[in-house]
């Protein structure tokens, strides 16, 4: 059997598992505990079938990326492999960056081919002068294609990306990464509540999911919360928006928490999932926004009986600081 | 019970391993004796250490390769046997709550008890 990574392929032996046998060829991956508790050892399969003990344990949005477990995967057919995350450019225009509220600026993006992504994921943003960004994708696959990939950007004024953005002009030439992240929905993965909390522009991403969720006509209620430092955080108003109450038949409920005002998003959120009187096993939460906030928010949610694994949460670190 | 099978097969392998470490880290994080040794520390590197530690008291495969229990420790000088007990008790409660037996509970306590010394950096 054979293993191809990086463009090289590599004997495997019968019952030998990746890890192993890339370790015996000189290519180390991360690894620690071999035995698929810490995942990470977590790689991208291209073509070819791991076998199911490699996707133990592993999330559902992850598995529909390829994901696996090298430590666990003993393969018994040839195999292709990819590092987690690899890079593909889609070269871009600018259509608009007008502003949607106070500091926060909806920017449209047409790409030169179609972006292949899921509703919630987040792509990199580079623009002329070598700058890039990441920045979450609001708008679904479909709307993407008729009216340009939708972004909400804050503005930071000295922001190398942000501050370009908000000056910016129609057609400037922009260049998309390809999309990554877990905290997307999957149609039909599940019927149970979805719990969806962001902070400032973390919203966007939850967004995304709502609408996938409606589209989907996904059968569980859809709880979101808005938080915002300030009140003019709250860019989207303290209603829900229309275009998420349209729909007959889908149970959305919008929440906002404003920090300034006392409001904790945290306990905002344990209060909402104790609301859904369901089992915690039932619910997926999906929480996106500063480190501090998405931390705070997934440790309540946790101390309130949900798994960790059916907590997605992605962290918008400042540029620079990871990733 | 026998060495026949451990407890950790008993279980149902890792994936009960997972569940049991989330029920049991729960405990130790609603424990205001314990939890502001956890206030700065990733929920997430804490939980898959804990499961590889559960894992190995469990009698489950094991290729543990963190840090040695003395130096993770060694940082939190003022830790003492009574939150050492406290976090054996929580041991103790979680396998009663997924039904594993008294026999087993203890047998897992006594493996735990055996690291004290490291632990309480003695
Ligand atoms: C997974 C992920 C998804 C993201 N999605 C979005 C999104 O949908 N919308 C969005 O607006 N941003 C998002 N971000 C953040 C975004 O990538 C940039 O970090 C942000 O736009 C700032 O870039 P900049 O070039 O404008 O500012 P920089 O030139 O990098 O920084 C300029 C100034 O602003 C300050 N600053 C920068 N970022 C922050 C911050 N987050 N909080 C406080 N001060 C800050 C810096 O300290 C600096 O003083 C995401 C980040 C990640 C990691
Ligand atoms: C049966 C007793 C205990 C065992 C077996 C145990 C086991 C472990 C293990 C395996 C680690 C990870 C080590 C590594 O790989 O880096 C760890 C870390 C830690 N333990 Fe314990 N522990 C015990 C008791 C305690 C107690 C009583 C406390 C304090 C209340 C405590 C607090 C911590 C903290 C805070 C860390 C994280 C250190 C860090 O990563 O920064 N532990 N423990």
């Amino acid at each position: 059997m054979q293993l191809t990574f990086e463009g090289r392929a590599y004997d495997l032996r019968p019952g030998e598992s990746v890890l192993d046998a890339m370790a015996r060829h000189g290519v180390g991956l991360p690894s620690a505990c071999r035995v698929g508790s810490c995942q990470a050892c977590m790689i991208r399969s291209v073509s070819g079938d791991p076998g199911p003990d490699a996707r133990r344990g592993l999330k559902a949005t992850w598995l529909a990326s390829g994901y696996f477990l090298a430590c666990l995967a003993r393969p018994s057919c040839d195999l292709t492999v990819a590092e987690p995350g690899d890079d593909a450019h889609t070269a871009a225009r600018l259509i608009s960056a007008r502003a949607m509220g106070p500091g926060v600026l909806r920017v449209l993006v047409r790409p030169d081919r179609c972006l292949d992504y899921q509703p919630g994921q987040h792509v990199t943003l580079s623009r002329p002068g070598g700058i890039t960004r990441i920045y979450s994708i609001v708008s679904l696959p479909a709307q993407s294609a008729r009216t340009g990939i939708e972004l909400h950007v804050r503005v930071y004024p000295a922001g190398a990306m942000s501050g370009w953005l908000a000056r910016a002009r129609p057609g400037a030439p922009l260049s998309l990464g390809s999309p990554a992240g877990e905290c997307f929905y999957l149609p039909g993965n599940s019927a149970g509540p979805l719990l969806l909390a962001g902070t400032g522009t973390g919203i966007a991403p939850l967004l995304a999911v709502a609408r996938a969720a409606l589209a989907d006509q996904h059968p569980g209620q859809v709880v979101l919360i808005h938080g915002a430092a300030e009140p003019d955080g709250l860019y989207l108003g303290r209603q829900c928006p229309p275009e998420l109450t349209a729909s007959p038949g889908s149970a959305v409920s919008w929440r906002t928490c404003v920090l300034s005002d006392g409001e904790d998003i945290a306990a905002a959120a344990a209060a909402e999932l104790a609301a859904l009187a369901c089992p915690p096993g039932s619910v997926r939460a999906y929480l996106c926004g500063g480190a501090g906030s998405v931390g705070r928010i997934r440790r309540a949610l946790f101390m309130a009986g949900m798994s960790l694994a059916d907590i997605y949460a992605d962290r918008f670190v400042q540029a620079g600081a990871g990733r | 019970m026998t060495a026949e099978t451990s407890v950790y097969e008993r279980l149902g392998g890792s994936l009960a391993i997972r569940s049991v470490t989330e029920v049991f880290y729960r405990k130790v994080l609603s424990d205001d004796l314990l939890a502001p040794y956890f206030d700065d520390v990733d929920m997430d590197r804490q939980i898959a250490k804990q499961a590889s530690f559960l894992t190995m008291a469990l009698g489950g495969p094991n290729e543990y390769t963190g840090d040695d229990l003395r130096s993770a420790h060694a940082g939190m000088p003022d830790l003492d046997d009574k939150h050492f007990d406290g976090v054996l008790g929580h041991l103790a409660d979680t396998l009663r709550a997924f039904g594993v037996s008294e026999a087993d509970v203890s047998e897992v306590g006594a493996v735990a008890d055996s690291v004290r010394n490291d632990v309480l950096n003695r």
